[in-house]
């Protein structure tokens, strides 16, 4: 049995230690939110926090995601200033790679809330979007981080 | 969101009178509306469920959407034109997958399929004509219930208003008198300024599930005791198994059943994880293929031998030979162009479940049609019995029009007894595209004493599309895809156009913007050369070639306009120009571009965009779309080319085929001319004008003309040295 902390929430899965986070999060416990892309850590879109940071969750294996905080895009909450300017710029077009853009863009903003644009873009550019929202992220990330300057 | 609604759902929804439900039938010769008695007749008999708008007594209006949401703001759009010409309160509309059926075919297709960049324009009439049906209905109904004449009373956001005496009645309150009534099947359509939705860039409807996780894409998909199957795939073309390890397979704990389909074998177990590890352990050993020796130069060789071919004739205007002869000066040029692959983020996927008497299929898919009748083949149940539910698609750009992933979900879930879900890894998905195909081109053109082309002969090679996808398409030996866009619609009095088919083993296939995703530029970053060929500004030369199209001025007008075009610029840097017309829209594009001339790397800084595509509904749709296409277009101008190697694609994930990320993108700029023309699409009209105008930008910055994409480092070096 490993024992996982995903949005505060206790989970016991039974699930060899070897298979990504990614997999346990989403076929065992069904929070599809966190998405496959690629499997080899280069496109972003399985991003999650692992103790507050962005992670790859294709990349590491579950027994090591053991004792650690884990937060997908469902736990993070509604009114998170990354969400709200996501909205408001409009972003999303076919909507799968947002839950990494997203949980990326909201590690950056806790570890810099004040990103100038090439910092934003060296924290983003493991982050692949097919459908092109890459400057409506750029401006979403602004404007949250003005947002989150202003509470 | 909920991708499904059952027939038994739906029965009781909308004829045990709960309701107001407004049905088409999309014939050949237009849609048919249908409501009140008259669908209740139609339901006895019919198979698939038949609801394009759903008023209840809650005051939802539910739209039945036909059109799959890929990103392109259908979801948004469609709901949007219903709302509009119903006069309802668009706080109380949501939608819906419609489930797959005859009556959910796309009017101008025959077909329920979503492509082509005409969703909007396809859909744009049946839908208002069903909404001001239903309005009329709820009109009477309320005039019906106060006895007062139909004239008095007006429809407004939701609600019917009796002015005279002050009453109104909300749509919800009136929806089950109003289903009694029968259907008006001239009700009369909004006049353009009483829009009140169309033309305003509303919210995405989608926005929330897309950012909140709750957005249930194909892979999101789950059947209680389904297996997951993972495919081992041939890696050369046309190659079979000669032996594999089953029982190594089975010895992996959670894998119940290796099963051998047409495109390999198939491992199933309880989990993805256990799926894989079956797989890796069958240690399937390969037969060479029938095209072993197939790579990069043997390609590429088979594509420049074809040029020495004859074609098919595809456009034949004046004496080509005759006018190039005569011509003051002249230019010939050939183009390579690469194969794409359309790497959706979402790879491909599917889940079937398969019972006796009922198939349920789950698929992203822009081809409910095809999956129909795919499964009514494989399983022999009947189309009444097969039930596609549409889920969001993540990316589609023409990939997810192939049924290739539901074929194999389909035999193994018939082959085991047991629902299945597969998810290709990213390296199937690369490996196994029916990609844009590879092209090339020679290009002959002639220019008179006044600088105007006299002669354009034009000789592609490129393998076709609609021969396997739609060949009644093709006439005369000619692909429409292939040639789309070759040289329209500049004003030329001698025109040839030639078509060489090839054949080749590499599976094409509609790729975002198809035959204009290669054409545009080609043809563009030609007439860029002529322009210098004749001394003459690149934006004026192409005016003086249209003199009757405004509509292609104006977007090169207005895009050259705000690009500060013929104004001085930051030095070492260059403009380029591009236009081209695809799907019923007219695109211009500049490229403001810097090149390090020592280790060939560009930097596109900024591209502004003019678009005109008539009628409009959601301009922020249609900006997005623009950005879209520029960037997914600039990624293929870029960075893009699948490789192959030993008789196969030896492209395989993002470290050897990457896409544009971040920190390459410009500031775009975009513009949309306001015309009362006819519609034009906008999924793909913002794609094809963006190589040419770098290309054209390079060129001006620095002298190098690209002929070959995409525009690597080493392209532009090996251009510098030919230039």
């Amino acid at each position: 049995m490993i024992s996982l902390d995903i949005n505060g929430k206790r989970y016991e899965v039974d699930v060899p230690p070897d298979v990504p986070l990614l997999w346990v999060i989403r076929e065992h416990l069904k929070l599809t939110g966190t998405k496959f892309g690629c499997g080899v850590a280069m496109c972003g879109a399985c991003t999650v926090h692992v103790n507050g940071k962005a992670q790859r969750s294709c990349q590491l294996p579950v027994g090591e995601a053991q004792g650690k905080t884990i937060t997908t895009i469902e736990g993070l909450p509604e009114d998170h200033p990354v969400k709200r300017a996501w909205i408001l710029e409009q972003v999303p077009q076919c909507g799968y790679c947002q839950p990494g853009q997203i949980m990326q863009a909201a590690a950056l903003l806790v570890e810099d809330p004040n990103p100038s644009d090439e910092k934003i873009m060296k924290a983003m550019e493991g982050v692949l979007c097919r459908c092109g929202t890459y400057p409506r992220i750029m401006k979403a990330i602004r404007r949250a981080a003005k947002e989150v300057k202003k509470s | 969101m909920r991708t499904s609604m059952s027939r038994r759902e739906f029965l009781q929804k909308s004829l045990a009178g709960a309701g107001l439900t407004i049905a088409m039938s999309m014939t050949s010769s237009g849609c048919r509306l249908m409501g009140g008695e008259d669908l209740k007749r139609d339901m006895a008999m019919m198979f698939t469920p038949n609801a394009w708008i759903q008023i209840t007594p809650d005051e939802t209006v539910k739209c039945i959407l036909n059109k799959s949401e890929m990103g392109q703001g259908v979801y948004t759009s469609l709901p949007m034109i219903i709302a509009d010409e119903l006069e309802a309160d668009w706080r109380n509309i949501c939608f819906q997958a419609a489930p797959a059926g005859a009556k959910y075919v796309d009017p101008g297709f025959g077909m329920q399929v979503t492509g082509g960049s005409t969703s909007i324009r396809h859909m744009f009439e049946p839908l208002r004509m069903a909404a001001a049906a239903a309005r009329e209905m709820l009109v009477r109904a309320a005039a019906e219930t106060w006895a007062v004449s139909v004239k008095e009373c007006q429809a407004l956001q939701g609600k019917v208003h009796h002015a005279k005496s002050g009453r109104s009645l909300n749509y919800g309150e009136l929806c089950e008198k109003a289903s009694q009534l029968s259907v008006p099947l001239n009700a009369s359509l909004k006049k353009e300024d009483q829009f009140r939705l169309i033309g305003k860039s509303m919210s995405r409807l989608d926005v929330w599930d897309k950012v909140n996780g709750s957005a249930t894409f194909g892979t999101d998909v789950f059947v209680p005791g389904m297996l997951y199957a993972a495919i081992g795939r041939p890696p050369s073309y046309g190659a079979k198994a000669i032996s594999y390890d089953e029982s190594a397979a089975q010895r992996v704990p959670g894998v119940s059943k290796v099963v051998p389909i047409d495109r390999g074998v198939a491992v199933c177990a309880d989990t993805l994880h256990a799926a894989w590890k079956g797989r890796d352990a069958l240690q399937v050993q390969w037969e060479k293929g029938f095209h072993a020796d197939l790579n990069n130069e043997t390609l590429e060789k088979d594509f420049l031998d074809h040029l020495n071919k004859p074609g098919a004739r595809a456009r034949e205007e004046g004496d080509v030979r005759n006018a190039l002869r005569r011509a003051a000066k002249k230019a010939e040029t050939t183009f390579v162009l690469p194969y794409l692959a359309h790497v959706t983020m979402e790879p491909m996927n599917c889940t079937v479940y398969i019972r006796p008497d009922r198939c349920d299929l789950w698929n992203s898919t822009q081809n409910q049609t095809g999956i129909l009748q795919l499964a009514q083949k494989i399983t022999g149940l009947s189309a009444d019995q097969i039930h596609v539910h549409t889920t969001y698609l993540g990316g589609g750009f023409g990939r997810r029009v192939e049924v290739d992933v539901v074929e194999e979900a389909l035999q193994l879930a018939k082959a085991t007894g047991k629902p299945i879900k597969i998810i290709w890894t990213r390296e199937e998905d690369m490996q196994h595209d029916f990609y844009r195909p590879g092209n090339c081109c020679k290009i002959e053109a002639g220019i008179d004493g006044n600088g105007q082309i006299t002669a354009w002969s034009h000789r592609i090679v490129v393998p076709s599309i609609f021969t396997r996808i739609f060949p009644m398409m093709v006439r005369s030996g000619v692909d429409p895809a292939a040639v789309e866009g070759i040289v329209e619609p500049y004003e030329v009095p001698n025109i040839q156009v030639e078509y060489v088919k090839i054949d080749t083993p590499v599976p094409v296939g509609f790729w975002r913007s198809v035959g204009s995703s290669h054409n545009a530029f080609t043809v563009e970053s030609f007439v860029d050369e002529l322009a210098h060929l004749a001394r003459r500004d690149p934006l004026e030369f192409r005016l003086s070639h249209l003199k009757g199209h405004p509509r292609a001025r104006r977007v090169l007008d207005l895009a050259a306009e705000k690009a500060g075009w013929g104004k001085p610029i930051k030095e070492g840097r260059g403009l380029g120009i591009a236009y081209h017309f695809s799907f019923g829209t007219h695109v211009a594009q500049v490229a403001e571009i810097s090149a390090n001339e020592k280790d060939g790397s560009m930097k596109v800084h900024r591209v502004v965009c003019a678009v005109d595509c008539g009628q409009i509904v959601n301009p922020g749709i249609i900006t997005a779309q623009m950005e879209s296409g520029i960037l997914m277009g600039l990624s293929a101008a870029l960075k893009e080319k699948v490789a192959f190697a030993k008789g196969g694609v030896e492209s395989a994930n993002f470290y050897n085929y990457d896409i544009l990320r971040i920190h390459e993108i410009p500031e775009i700029e975009v513009h949309i001319v306001k015309t009362p023309e006819k519609m034009g699409g906008i999924g793909e009209p913002g794609l094809p004008p963006i190589a040419p105008a770098v290309a054209n930008a390079l060129f001006k910055a620095t002298g190098i003309r690209v002929r070959r994409l995409p525009m690597t480092p080493e392209t532009v070096i090996d251009a510098m040295r030919k230039s």
